[in-house]
């Protein structure tokens, strides 16, 4: 048996894990289902590649990586553009929806700024994929008929920074507790004196900046191209629904089992179960759990 | 004695024309312990909560220690020195006693967060056992001393309670009226709604009573509630509830 799917499907599955940590605190904490959020992660990996080909004059691959450390510099404005487009998003469209009070409305309105973004993005860039570097990368075997390259390694270790470095904020920082308060009861958060325009925009900066990191890590090992974050929008949204609403270990979990479980069904059942395995795994998992892994019954 | 806290002429509600609170003036002394009493529906939740910044002010104003604080939104309303405890969801649910705390004198980053939290553990014992568990799985009575110790530990100058006592046994409604006197003992300015109209004229200074909207009668607590002025007019009213 060729047990390279496990690999496969945990570098899939870190990727939406990454993706579904921004949604699963857009839904707990602003209280609706950014469906934009895919399109962030789009942005992101363009933006990557716009710095990195014009700013950081290409990637420059060191230590076996097909990227060096002009990616990583160009990851970080990625993640400045899209928390800024999100941060714009927010006071041009979601704020003035929500202040209405309909949460419907503002998905709505997330499904046509997911368009809108997407077909822009295709309008200045094509609709044709991209890569960051055409630097050739040799996978080398680590046991039981597993072969990694360096790329995959370093993302896997990026990813785990992130998303420790996430949960920490989440539970050890003021402005992470804010949050997570924010999210049991708005009401209570203002009489405690949080600010709750603050806890917002954190939000969205963290979410959309993790958005970014996993674009750019899609970019990396697949490739670039409009429609990836599209893509990828339904198995994030498994995950942070699987994980519980608000949970980022959570989330990560669940993106790994997704990942996983894709991995998995195309492996043993074909390519075309992929994504109807993950949903057979999310609805059996709500039936027993209907808060999901780590949700909580609030109140 | 100097007023900390008044409220002059105000009218407020949730819908605009459709005041709750219909031209309410109160003031509450440095050191006093004032409460708000009156019939159902009479708006003293909402008087309390419109001071507090949670029903918009239409008309009137708010002063705090000379301050002019009406317009303030309600997040900065801790900031100037004025705390408040809802009568229901008081607490975060999903977070332990001691990050409630925490997360309560946070809004405040130059404080001694550890001093803070533990000047409350030594004013609620029963809190500092109970430390590591979560809000949501305290007694009523427990969480009532949470929320009030939350409100505490950032040094208010004045601490309003909406109806403290609100669903508590008798023996724990004891306890959180002897509390609220420890803390006045504390240099606390109290205000305080309450249907337990007994039981809070025992340890307040001064009371108001407020009918449809704005006070109808002001007085010592002390003999208060065998005025006969005060049952006409909870007149309709049972006068004390159970």
């Amino acid at each position: 048996m060729n047990l390279q799917f496990l690999l496969d499907g945990t570098l899939s599955g870190a990727m939406i894990g990454l993706g579904a940590i921004g949604i699963t605190l857009t839904y707990s904490i602003l209280r609706f289902s950014n469906f934009a959020h895919g399109d962030l992660m789009a942005w992101g990996a363009y933006a990557a590649l716009v710095a990195v080909g014009a700013i950081l004059g290409g990637p420059v691959p060191v230590l076996g990586l097909s990227f060096g450390l002009p990616l990583i510099v160009a990851t970080l404005f990625a993640m400045m553009v899209a928390s800024g487009l999100a941060l714009l998003l927010d006071w041009l469209l979601f704020a003035r929806l929500r202040a209405r009070g309909q949460a419907i409305i503002v998905v709505m309105a997330s499904f046509g700024a997911s368009m809108a973004l997407r077909n822009l993005l295709e309008f200045i860039f094509t609709s044709s994929p991209v890569y960051y570097s055409s630097a050739l990368q040799i996978a080398r075997p680590i046991g039981l008929g597993i072969r990694i390259t360096p790329d995959q390694v370093a993302l896997l270790v990026l990813t785990a920074l992130l998303v420790t470095g996430m949960h920490l904020y989440l539970t050890r920082s003021q402005r992470g507790r804010e949050m997570r308060a924010y999210a049991q009861n708005p009401a209570l958060a203002r009489v405690v004196g949080i600010d709750v325009s603050a806890v917002i925009r954190t939000t969205w900066i963290i979410g959309a900046s993790l958005a970014a990191a996993a674009g750019v890590m899609v970019g990396v090992l697949v490739q670039v191209r409009p429609l990836m974050g599209l893509d990828l929008l339904l198995p994030m949204f498994a995950a942070a629904i699987l994980g519980g609403i608000g949970s980022v270990p959570g989330a990560v979990l669940a993106g790994l089992i997704i990942g996983l479980s894709e991995a998995a069904a195309v492996q043993f059942i074909g390519a075309e179960w992929r994504a109807a395995v993950a949903f057979a795994i999310l609805m059996a998992v709500l039936l027993v759990r209907p808060t999901g892994l780590f949700g909580v019954t609030e109140r | 004695m100097s007023a900390i806290l008044t409220a002059q002429g105000l009218v407020a509600g949730y819908e605009p024309g459709l005041p709750i609170v219909r031209g309410a003036s109160i003031h509450v002394d440095r050191g006093e312990i004032v409460v708000i009493l009156g019939p159902n529906g009479a708006g003293k939740s909402s008087l309390i909560k419109a001071i507090a910044g949670l029903v918009p002010i239409s008309e009137g104003s708010v002063v705090l220690d000379g301050t002019d604080i009406t317009t303030l939104p309600a997040h900065r309303k801790i900031r100037a020195g004025l705390a408040f405890v809802p009568q229901t969801e008081n607490v975060f649910p999903l977070m332990s006693v001691e990050e409630n705390l925490r997360l309560s004198i946070g809004i405040f980053p130059g404080r001694d967060a550890r001093g803070g939290i533990d000047e409350m553990f030594a004013l609620f014992p029963d809190l500092a056992r109970q430390r590591s568990l979560m809000a949501g799985s305290l007694s009523g009575g427990q969480r009532q001393m949470l929320a009030a110790a939350r409100a505490l530990v950032v040094k208010p100058q004045v601490l309003m309670l909406d109806e403290p006592s609100a669903g508590l046994s008798p023996k724990f409604v004891e306890q959180v009226f002897a509390r609220l006197s420890d803390i006045r003992a504390t240099g606390v300015t109290i205000l305080l709604v309450e249907q337990n109209a007994r039981a809070a004229l025992a340890i307040g200074d001064r009371a108001y009573v407020l009918v449809e909207g704005r006070e109808a009668h002001e007085g010592p607590a002390a003999g208060l509630w065998d005025d006969p002025v005060v049952a006409e007019l909870y007149l309709g009213q049972r006068k004390e509830p159970a």
